[in-house]
């Protein structure tokens, strides 16, 4: 199976395969392993750094990136309060200086349950569908997603709890939100309803924030308390179909984490803090096939794996702008 | 290998204990269903206040079919946001499958055409609110019907004074003859009329309402409205009645035929 596909195939909820066979690794990243096998020096260059490194991390990308929420979702709030007409609508549908934007899974259910596509809708989920190739697919989820946002702090709070023993992060198999994806989508073309819109936090915390809060709220709440106490995360990784049709969309973007083999001295701090570990497999010691590697498309590009590298093994890259693409 | 003898079988045990792993993936695959049960549930819930009618809402002019308008509606409230008398609002949870779709609460503000050109109506990027309408008179959105006739002030021959629905009712029209663009509080407008006829004299579709005198004795002023098939539904009527409830209402979605 190709990289690209087994990609794909971890997205939908396949676990990562174990150690590669060595047919599968490339020369060069057979020669880094040997490397970082044998290299006297390399190892107690290692150690040394580990007992470096400070224990704080960067904080560059989550800057940045809650600050992307925080002000794409104001845009939406304030343009309407103060009626200037830049962004009009809601994260589900909008108009953007007058053109039309639609959220690619919210049009989608709308097709599916309305069976007939309006111009207005397509010309809006084209180019929201180019808008995020361009911009990494799953970037949505961490860069304009108000309810990431929430469950990142959610998050931080379920972890300050885990390590007192007051709260458990109960994991729950990945294929779920595949499965939800199939069901959603069977359930919006045979009922003819939108029917995942009716709990989903996006589109309720974005008309909250616009048009006034409601008891919709409660749920959207209830969410959030499931994932302090009981599985980290849950909504994003597990449920989320809105995550995995930006994943497809992400599967053709330019925008990615790249993994450098040869700098990085496999402290695994990335997995820790990334969302979605499975797409950083590579970083484990020997599972590397290149020396460069990318994160695959249920990567959400948040940055909390570049920030965290105490090696600045992981950085940002977009595919033939960077020369080492 | 195969011929070879092989030793007795042991006695029959019972069947090994799954390892640590197997009950692990085993106790993760269970909660996986029962999540996945719990949110297909939550949303499935969505179908009750649809059903059971809950909720009937008016909704915004150019709505097409109920069952239709929730499934092309993406709840984006792009027609909540040009509206110019702030009619439309959005459904909440309680609403099921109508949670963020628009609707009209004719009694607190109906529409009264104050945009002349259907402004919901083009804002609707889905097609919910048809854009085969282009100007009022052709909205299809319900039938006014009096509903309490003897509530009536103009069945009573009872003329009215003062602000129609008080001096803290919150409502917007347009008063043409006040201002021609910008709608004004219904509260700030009195009225002075001999006989009630505020549901016709606000009506914003010509022909909808009228009262019909009830009497030949022209010294009985007493009169009636009338609906009559021009009526859009938009509710005005309703907004306006100063009896509460009001004597007259929307039926939503109800049409000339169902008459």
């Amino acid at each position: 199976m190709n990289a690209f596909a087994n990609s794909l195939r971890v997205m939908l909820g396949g676990a990562p395969k174990a150690r590669p066979k060595a047919k599968d690794v490339s020369d060069e990243a057979k020669s880094i392993h040997q490397f970082k096998r044998t290299d006297p020096d390399f190892q107690a260059r290692m150690v040394a750094a580990r007992k470096a490194r400070p224990t704080h991390h960067r904080t560059t990308w989550l800057k940045r990136r809650w600050a992307s929420i925080i002000i794409v979702n104001a845009l939406f709030v304030l343009s309407f309060q103060f009626d200037v007409q830049l962004v009009e609508g809601s994260l589900t549908a909008s108009r953007v200086i007058g053109f039309h934007f639609a959220d690619l899974n919210a049009a989608l259910q709308v097709m599916l349950a309305y069976k007939d596509i309006v111009i207005n809708l397509l010309i809006g989920t084209v180019t929201v569908l180019l808008l995020w190739v361009l911009l990494g697919g799953r970037s949505f989820c961490s860069w304009v997603c108000p309810y990431h946002l929430l469950a990142e702090w959610a998050e931080m709070l379920h972890l300050k709890l885990a390590a007192q023993g007051l709260a458990t992060d109960f994991t729950m198999h990945r294929g779920l939100r595949t499965l939800l994806y199939a069901v959603f989508a069977v359930l919006a073309v045979v009922t003819g309803y939108t029917v995942f819109e009716s709990i989903s936090p996006v589109g309720i915390l974005s008309r909250a924030m616009i048009y006034g809060p409601g008891l919709a709220l409660v749920w959207v709440a209830g969410l959030l308390v499931f994932e302090v106490f009981i599985s980290r995360r849950a909504w994003c990784r597990y449920i989320c179909p809105i995550g995995l049709t930006y994943g497809f969309v992400g599967t053709v973007s330019p925008v990615h984490v790249r993994y450098n083999l040869a700098t990085c001295e496999h402290d695994g701090e990335c997995r820790t803090v990334c969302m979605v570990p499975h797409v950083l497999e590579f970083t484990k010691k020997t599972y590397a096939t290149k020396a460069k590697m990318s994160a695959g498309p249920d990567c959400t590009r948040c940055g909390m794996c570049v920030d965290v590298c105490p090696t600045n093994s992981l950085a940002f890259e977009i595919k033939g702008l960077s020369k080492s693409a | 290998m195969a011929t070879a003898k092989k030793p007795p079988k042991p006695p029959a045990k019972a069947p090994t204990k799954p390892s640590r792993k197997q009950r692990k993936a085993r106790r993760e695959f269970l909660r996986s269903a029962a999540a996945g049960i719990a949110v297909v549930g939550a949303a499935l819930m969505g179908f009750l206040p649809v059903i059971k009618e809950w909720t009937k809402r008016l909704r915004p002019p150019g709505a097409i079919e109920e069952h239709a308008y929730l499934a092309a509606c993406i709840k984006c409230g792009q027609c909540v946001q040009v509206c110019p008398v702030e009619a439309i609002k959005l459904g909440d949870l309680d609403e099921g499958f109508g949670i963020g779709a628009a609707y009209i609460d004719a009694r607190a503000q109906a529409c009264d055409f104050s945009c002349d050109a259907v402004q919901c109506v083009l804002a609707c990027p889905t097609g919910a609110l048809s854009h085969d309408v282009d100007v009022k008179e052709q909205v299809r959105i319900g039938l006014a019907r009096l509903d309490r006739p003897n509530a009536c002030l103009a069945r009573q021959g009872k003329g009215f004074k003062g602000p129609a629905r008080g001096a803290d009712f919150d409502g917007l029209h347009r008063y043409v003859e006040v201002d021609r663009w910008t709608p004004i509080r219904v509260a700030d407008h009195p009225y002075n009329l001999d006989l009630c006829d505020l549901c016709a004299r606000e009506c914003p579709i010509e022909g909808a309402i009228t009262i019909e005198r009830l009497h030949v004795d022209l010294t009985d002023l007493r009169g009636s409205p009338v609906v009559f098939e021009p009526c859009v539904g938009c509710g005005m009527c309703e907004m306006m009645c100063p009896v509460d409830p009001p004597a007259i209402v929307v039926d939503v979605g109800r049409t000339w035929e169902d008459v």
